[in-house]
């Protein structure tokens, strides 16, 4: 039988400035941004729902674009700038969409929340939602099983209206 | 004091879930930490003839590769595997146990490395053959061979004969498929060796004593041996009830390996828990010309497992709702090869009254009745199973509160008979109910010096808000601001209580509170009376309250101390008190909580599409601890409402026993387009009887009657009855 030692790609040094800060690590080509920033920086807030792109909870800020972090593989990141949950709050004080999620109570489990509110942010930067029908829509990407969506709109419709 | 009870207070874990700081399951680190990747049967049933595991142990960075034939001892006996929550019969799953395969998608092997992708990698690389044997997935091809469960349900009258002689009669099978939970968080499990030889083990799961009850009984353990934690369950809506195979898996490589271990299973191995099971529900009403029922029959048949009976209560609820003097109800089920069903959102409920309440819909239909004025004829003051009246029951009042809210008196009877556009408009209704369960939980508090008080359970919370209501209760009896309360949870060395579900957590964990802040309340007053020159020197220790830090008097007079003061000439840096509430058993009433729910569907008439532009559902359960996170359950169950109307469906593939969408793109959910206006009415029901903060319990009963009232407004937007869910368009082109 084959020797299947070989067949583990080796390790590519990256740098990522993840929430401002530059971190270097090396990782196999198939590791994905979600797995790097989960099992090798220890960010956990950006969460695991599916692994395939169908579920919107690894959300997080690439180069300000929010994109599914499953789907994107840490080596094709080298040098960019990821924003992920854990960056969001300035200084102790909560970015406006954070606040407007708990005044909303937009999540129960809180499983989604990070996806949802890093996807609002990229939204925001967006400037293509106008109303909640077109929240509703831009936010579809995100799913939330404890069916929050009514209060993640009105968050989201709190912050755009304060911003 | 009720400064917090009833208020819409903020989750006062808010803030660690918007900032990501909330640890989950599978995020807890660990030094030289281990990843488990699971290997999947993939036929229905067989054994397991080969299974080879060398190619992957070759692969650099595995550590081991755990099979039934290659893992630590387990218990032999099927009551060492019967968790809390486990069927009365059968014979509970053994993960790795023997080459026995009972359902596609079994956990057969457990590849452990030093790094995820490694064991992902080489889990592909394992070599398995089956001897497959012939097998049965399909309940309505084997629907011939329902066996009959016992159930608590005595027959009234004479169902049959009342049904033949009646007026008008309604008599249909409705198909409920079966449906996954899909919480957004993987299940997941932790196992960290704590240092000193024992084992805390991190697990997705709505029971921490549960589990830790379950693993060292499975693995021979001894309770000191391993602690199970689970501060936040991201989602589980009843599946994470019985212990999951990962976290039996995660231990069993963590006591192997001597290294701590993590397990996620994949969304697509979330397909081999549990599920809530496909029913055919047969319906029967019979009734005379004006309304007045004579006769229910209800039979449910249910997919069970080959090795346990799962069953709940479907056929029951129309007992509570509606008065009829004969009444025949049964549960059936039929054994496939396919994983045991599990608890989901109101289980037996959400199917079983979906059936009740369309067929209502139908009858009125016949009866030319408006649906209301059918209910309101045979609204039941009674449950009459035991023939018991309700500790309270304000149904009429969410009927008339709902209508009004949703404008209901301007509906046109007829089918088809409202547009916006090229949109079909159509208005249905339907009736919830759920149970108001209690049970015992025990609380600790202890109360600081500095006013802060730290209120531990092992209660979980999986979004249900139970942080948030154990802290506004304690606040409350403890006159403290809620800033003040810590709030633990969810450690299986925690005090006693039992998994959170059907809907018992908050009444339960509430009265806890409340039992143990007396004890500290009555400690309190006898600390105080006893010091020097107190103003309370002369006081009756039962009549004193505890509020703004202070221990005051509840006579006119206005005396106090200050708590601080109290404790400090005490010479007490704290007061502990850990306290078991259990309810008094109480027969003479039945207890119940109660919906009606209002939907508007608009569906485009070439395409067949379908859109819930607008729900009202009008709830009575009690009184309601938070407006604010209770409304989101209410909300949250109206959304799976939707889901099971018209999207929600396990599809499976009768020809290889198998789940054809064991994913989260083709098991379709809800998606924030799908969701419009939700609007929450909680109608007021004091209830003194039910318990002392007469509280009832939210969990479930906001999906209860969703999935008819939307059915029902197809029906009257399009004039098609479809009775076999999920609604989809293919089914109103047909």
């Amino acid at each position: 039988m084959a020797d299947l030692t070989d067949q583990i790609p080796e390790r590519i040094a990256i740098s990522l400035v993840v929430n401002g800060v530059r971190r270097t690590l090396e990782v196999v080509p198939w590791t994905t941004l979600l797995d790097a920033l989960r099992d090798r920086l220890q960010l956990t807030g950006t969460k695991k729902g599916c692994d395939h792109g169908q579920c919107g909870a690894c959300t997080v800020l690439v180069d300000g674009r929010r994109v599914n972090s499953c789907l994107t593989l840490a080596v094709m990141k080298d040098g960019a700038e990821i924003t992920t949950i854990e960056g969001l709050a300035k200084d102790g004080t909560l970015h406006p969409l954070q606040q407007a999620f708990v005044d909303h109570d937009a999540f129960q489990c809180g499983y989604c929340t990070p996806g949802q509110i890093c996807s609002a942010a990229g939204l925001l930067a967006e400037g293509r939602a106008r109303d909640a029908d077109e929240i509703r829509e831009l936010m579809s990407g995100n799913l939330c099983r404890c069916g929050a969506y009514p209060n993640i709109v009105a968050a989201i419709e709190q912050a755009m209206s304060r911003s | 004091m009720n400064a917090y009870v009833g208020t819409p207070t903020s989750r006062v874990d808010g803030r660690a879930k918007v900032t990501g700081a909330a640890k989950y399951a599978g995020e807890f680190a660990a030094d030289r930490l281990l990843r488990g990747f699971v290997v999947e049967a993939t036929i229905p049933r067989g054994r397991i003839s080969r299974l080879d595991t060398s190619e992957a142990l070759k692969v650099k960075g595995v550590v081991d590769v755990l099979t039934h034939a290659h893992r630590p001892p387990l218990a032999d006996k099927d009551d060492a595997w019967k968790d809390e929550v486990a069927p009365e019969k059968g014979s509970p799953f053994r993960p790795l146990y023997d080459d026995r395969i009972k359902f596609s998608g079994q956990p057969i092997a457990l590849v452990v490395a030093e790094d995820w992708e490694t064991a992902k990698f080489a889990a592909s690389r394992i070599r398995i053959d089956y001897e497959e044997e012939a097998f049965a997935t399909d309940l309505e091809s084997e629907r011939g061979k329902a066996a009959k469960v016992d159930q608590p349900h005595k027959p009234r009258g004479d169902a049959v004969a009342a049904l033949a002689r009646a007026a008008v009669r309604h008599e249909a099978d409705y198909v409920i498929p079966s449906e996954h939970h899909n919480p957004m968080e993987l299940y997941a499990t932790t196992a960290v060796w704590d240092g000193s030889g024992r084992l805390a083990i991190y697990d997705k799961t709505q029971g921490v004593q549960n589990v830790q009850k379950f693993l060292c009984s499975v693995f021979g353990k001894k309770p000191d041996d391993l602690r199970v934690i689970s501060p936040y369950v991201g989602g589980a809506f009843g599946s994470g009830l019985r212990p999951q195979y990962q976290v039996v898996l995660a231990t069993m490589a963590a006591l192997a390996l001597k290294r701590s271990v993590r397990v996620v299973l994949t969304r697509r191995q979330m397909y081999g828990l549990g599920y809530r099971p496909m029913t055919i529900e047969h319906v029967a009403l019979g009734a005379s010309p004006d309304g007045t029922l004579d006769a229910v029959t209800h039979e449910a048949i249910a997919v069970t497992s080959c090795f346990e009976d799962f069953s709940r209560n479907d056929t029951g609820w129309g007992e509570q709702l509606y008065k009829s003097p004969n009444s025949r109800l049964s549960h059936k089920l039929v054994h496939l090869d396919v994983a045991t069903p599990c608890d989901m959102r109101a289980p037996g409920a959400a199917s079983g009254v979906c059936a009740l309440e369309c067929a209502m819909d139908e009858l009125a239909v016949a009866l030319k009745l408006d649906p209301i004025e059918l209910r309101l004829k045979c609204y039941s003051d009674r449950d009459q199973s035991e023939d018991l009246p309700y500790t309270s029951k304000q149904l009429r009042q969410c009927y008339a509160r709902g209508a009004e809210a949703f404008g209901w008196a301007r509906r046109n009877p007829a089918p088809r008979s409202m547009r916006d556009g090229k949109e079909l408009v159509g208005w249905g209704m339907a009736t919830g109910v759920w149970e108001a369960l209690q049970m015992p939980v025990a609380v600790r508090i202890v109360l600081t010096a500095n006013g802060h008080a730290e209120v531990s359970c092992a209660a979980s919370d999986i979004g249900t808000g139970t942080y948030t209501i154990v802290a506004q209760v304690a606040a409350d009896a403890l006159g403290l601001p809620i800033e003040n309360i810590s709030v633990r949870l969810a450690d299986s060395t925690l005090p006693q209580a039992p998994v959170e579900g059907g809907s018992w957590m908050a009444a339960s964990s509430a009265h806890a509170v409340l039992g143990a802040a007396e004890d500290i309340r009555q400690e309190l007053a006898r600390l105080a009376k006893a010091m020097p020159d107190s103003p309370l020197a002369d006081l009756d220790a039962a009549k004193v309250t505890l509020v703004d830090g202070m221990i005051a008097s509840n006579d006119t007079n206005g005396a106090a101390v200050s708590i601080a003061d109290v404790m400090h000439h005490s010479k007490l840096e704290r007061i502990e008190k850990e306290k078991l509430n259990q309810f008094a058993e109480d027969k003479s009433h039945a207890r119940n909580t109660h919906s009606a729910v209002f939907a508007e569907v608009k569906v485009d008439e070439q395409l067949g599409v379908i859109r819930v532009t607008r729900v009202v559902s009008a709830v009575a359960a009690g009184r309601i601890l938070n407006t604010k996170t209770g409304r989101s359950q209410i909300m949250g169950g109206v959304v799976w409402g939707i889901g099971m109307a018209l999207h929600e469906e396990t599809l499976m593939d009768h020809r290889f026993g198998r789940i054809m969408n064991a994913n989260i793109a083709e098991y379709h959910i809800p998606v924030n387009a799908d969701i419009h206006d939700v609007d929450v009415i909680f109608v007021d029901e004091p209830d003194d009887r039910i318990n002392r903060l007469g509280i009832k319990g939210l969990g479930e009963i906001g999906i209860v009657g969703v999935p008819a009232a939307i059915a029902n407004a197809v029906y009257h937007a399009t004039g098609k009855r479809i009775r076999r869910f999920p609604i989809t368009l293919d089914k109103l082109l047909e």
